[in-house]
């Protein structure tokens, strides 16, 4: 699995909150979600991002409410993968079960500026900035959650599994 | 070795006689609980995994608090899509408008017993560690194959033991304990861990006080908060539950991760000053902050006692002709304690605007809006920027004494000050 965009880079601490304000929890579609993708944090991002782009966040990435509105909003804005430093708990669980990958990647905050080109190697465990050349390593996800992602996420992975 | 709490909950849960912090066990779970904007996401989950029919409808709790009544077509359609699928799975447990935040619900209405796994698809549910379940929040999708299988897949966390020692002074509470700890422990220093509260302080505290801290586990990114049943949970859960309680406790050799002693012998009131839970200050430091509202409720804040503590500053005075005071009782049996007591009519005499049980104001989600460049107080659990309105506002997180003391002198005050 591979995902090529620009990426969007934020700091430290970035909650559901900012990815998606609580005024819109009433939403079910999350095409409307992702219309309010970071609105309040960075009003720039829904008209500036493409199918495949990354969001680069540092550490606790996606801390805060359990509301699954928020990966959603991300997925459905076109992203393709969220990179950090470290994660926060159900922020990260959603982002598996709905198919999009969450890659815990020590360094990545350092090694990427905002627009820079990012290839990522998701099950190969491997980013490369293609604007300045680096390249990252990171642990792969395990095989369970490959195979979560690779079925679209956690409902349709559980639809044809036969043991659970 | 000994074991933690969530060490011996979650054997139990997996059927296994032991098991250790890092182990993965797929734990049956006991109460799988919804609110409603979470709600309909999970339906669908469940919907998409191709199962019809809830593994168990007795087990399954629906509460609408979080915009209730609604505030738009959209939130309506939400509580109507959720009041027709608990008709079509015939859940009982379906909690309308009228009944108050789900936090406080879920165990007033009996759904919480001591060695529970107990799932919700809110941040907040590790509230309800307080009663000595397992009891942490997942998303929408995890929360649809609990519907779907009665089970979910956890990672048996490791534990950070908090040991609280030392008695409370006048106007200091459980608020100014958990936002101590968290000054301490940061904003994640406890992702995928528990926090254990033990101690004589914790002892000493009623179980509102202590449901306070386990709420407040989530903002260090805690997996859930616990505290051991004692004779008060006890007591507590056997007016409102049936049937058998088997508390479980952690064993006096378990395996911590680290232990974290507190004594609040010489605490003062505390601040959580933007935009982070854990830029934590004392009240006497803050200087002359002045404040456009103050809202004293929410699964942090919103019990009898936080009520109690408010009136005992407000009664016979007037709320500061520059605040809004937004007082919002967290359940329907805590707005009938209130008006019992008088509470509710001298809050209203003071100035108070008074309003049904919901999440109100605390997520910014419908009523108590913050205008850019205003500053409101509040007793809930998070000042992230934006949290309760514009993002050009600030949010301040204190107890029920201090938004009190700060809705009088209209900024933010030691309520010892105004005593």
């Amino acid at each position: 699995m591979r995902v090529k965009g620009k990426a969007w880079r934020y700091g430290d601490d970035v909650n559901t909150d900012y990815i998606i304000p609580g005024r819109y929890m009433e939403l079910t579609d999350p095409e409307e979600m992702a219309i309010h993708a970071f609105e309040d944090h960075d009003p720039g991002f829904r008209k500036g991002v493409q199918p495949g782009d990354v969001v680069v966040g540092r550490a606790n990435f996606g801390c805060g409410s359990s509301r699954e509105h928020a990966p959603l909003a991300l997925k459905l804005s076109g992203v393709g993968c969220v990179l950090a430093e470290s994660f926060a708990r159900i922020f990260y669980r959603n982002c598996i079960n709905i198919g999009l990958p969450a890659l815990e990647c020590p360094g990545i905050h350092a090694a990427v500026e905002k627009g820079h080109t990012l290839e990522v190697d998701v099950t190969g465990g491997v980013v490369r900035n293609l604007t300045t050349g680096a390249s990252l390593r990171f642990n792969p996800l395990p095989p369970f959650m490959v195979e979560v992602l690779n079925a679209g996420g956690l409902a349709p992975y559980l639809s044809k599994a036969e043991d659970w | 070795m000994g074991e933690t709490l969530s060490e011996k909950i979650l054997a139990k849960a997996s059927s296994q006689t032991t098991v250790m912090a890092g182990q993965f066990v797929k734990a049956q779970v006991d109460v799988a609980m919804m609110p409603d904007i979470t709600a309909v996401l999970a339906f669908e989950a469940m919907k998409a995994i191709g199962t019809k029919k809830v593994w168990d409808s007795k087990k399954v709790v629906l509460i609408l608090d979080h915009v209730a009544p609604p505030s738009s077509i959209n939130s309506a359609c939400v509580h109507k899509t959720i009041r027709e699928f608990a008709q079509e799975q015939g859940i009982l447990h379906l909690y309308d408008v009228n009944s108050g935040v789900c936090h406080q619900v879920l165990p007033e209405q009996g759904h919480v017993k001591p060695g529970q796994v107990v799932i919700g698809a809110d941040s907040h549910t590790c509230t309800h560690g307080a009663f000595g379940a397992f009891a942490t929040g997942v998303g929408s999708t995890d929360m649809g194959a609990i519907l779907a299988k009665g089970k979910t897949w956890l990672k048996v966390p490791e534990t950070i033991k908090v040991e609280i020692s030392g008695r409370l002074s006048e106007y200091v509470t459980s608020k100014d304990v958990i936002l101590r700890v968290a000054k301490e422990i940061g904003v994640s220093g406890a992702t995928y861990m528990a926090l254990e509260f033990h101690g004589e302080t914790v002892a000493d505290m009623t179980v509102s006080s202590r449901m306070t801290l386990c709420n407040m586990a989530i903002e260090m990114g805690g997996k859930t908060g616990l505290c051991e049943p004692d004779h008060k949970t006890l007591s507590w859960l056997k007016e409102r539950t049936e049937g058998e309680l088997s508390p479980v406790y952690a064993d006096p050799d378990a395996n911590y991760r680290r232990v974290l002693n507190l004594n609040v012998n010489s605490l003062e009131p505390q601040v959580a000053c933007p935009h982070n839970v854990n830029n934590v200050k004392p009240v006497t430091e803050l200087g002359d902050i002045k404040i456009n509202q103050s809202f004293i409720g929410s699964c942090t804040n919103g019990r009898l006692e936080d009520l109690e503590a408010a009136h005992r500053i407000l009664k016979g005075h007037q709320v500061h002709p520059g605040v809004r005071l937004l007082v919002v009782p967290a359940s329907r049996g805590v707005y009938r304690a209130a008006l019992e007591e008088g509470i509710i009519a001298d809050l209203v005499d003071a100035g108070a605007t008074v309003s049904n049980p919901s999440c109100a104001a605390c997520f910014g989600g419908y009523i108590g809006i913050l205008a850019p460049g205003e500053r409101g107080i509040t007793t809930s659990n998070r000042n992230f920027r934006g949290r309760q309105g514009s993002p050009e506002a600030e949010v301040y997180l204190s107890s029920a004494a201090v938004a009190a003391a700060s809705a009088l002198t209209g900024r933010i005050t030691d309520p010892r000050e105004v005593a």
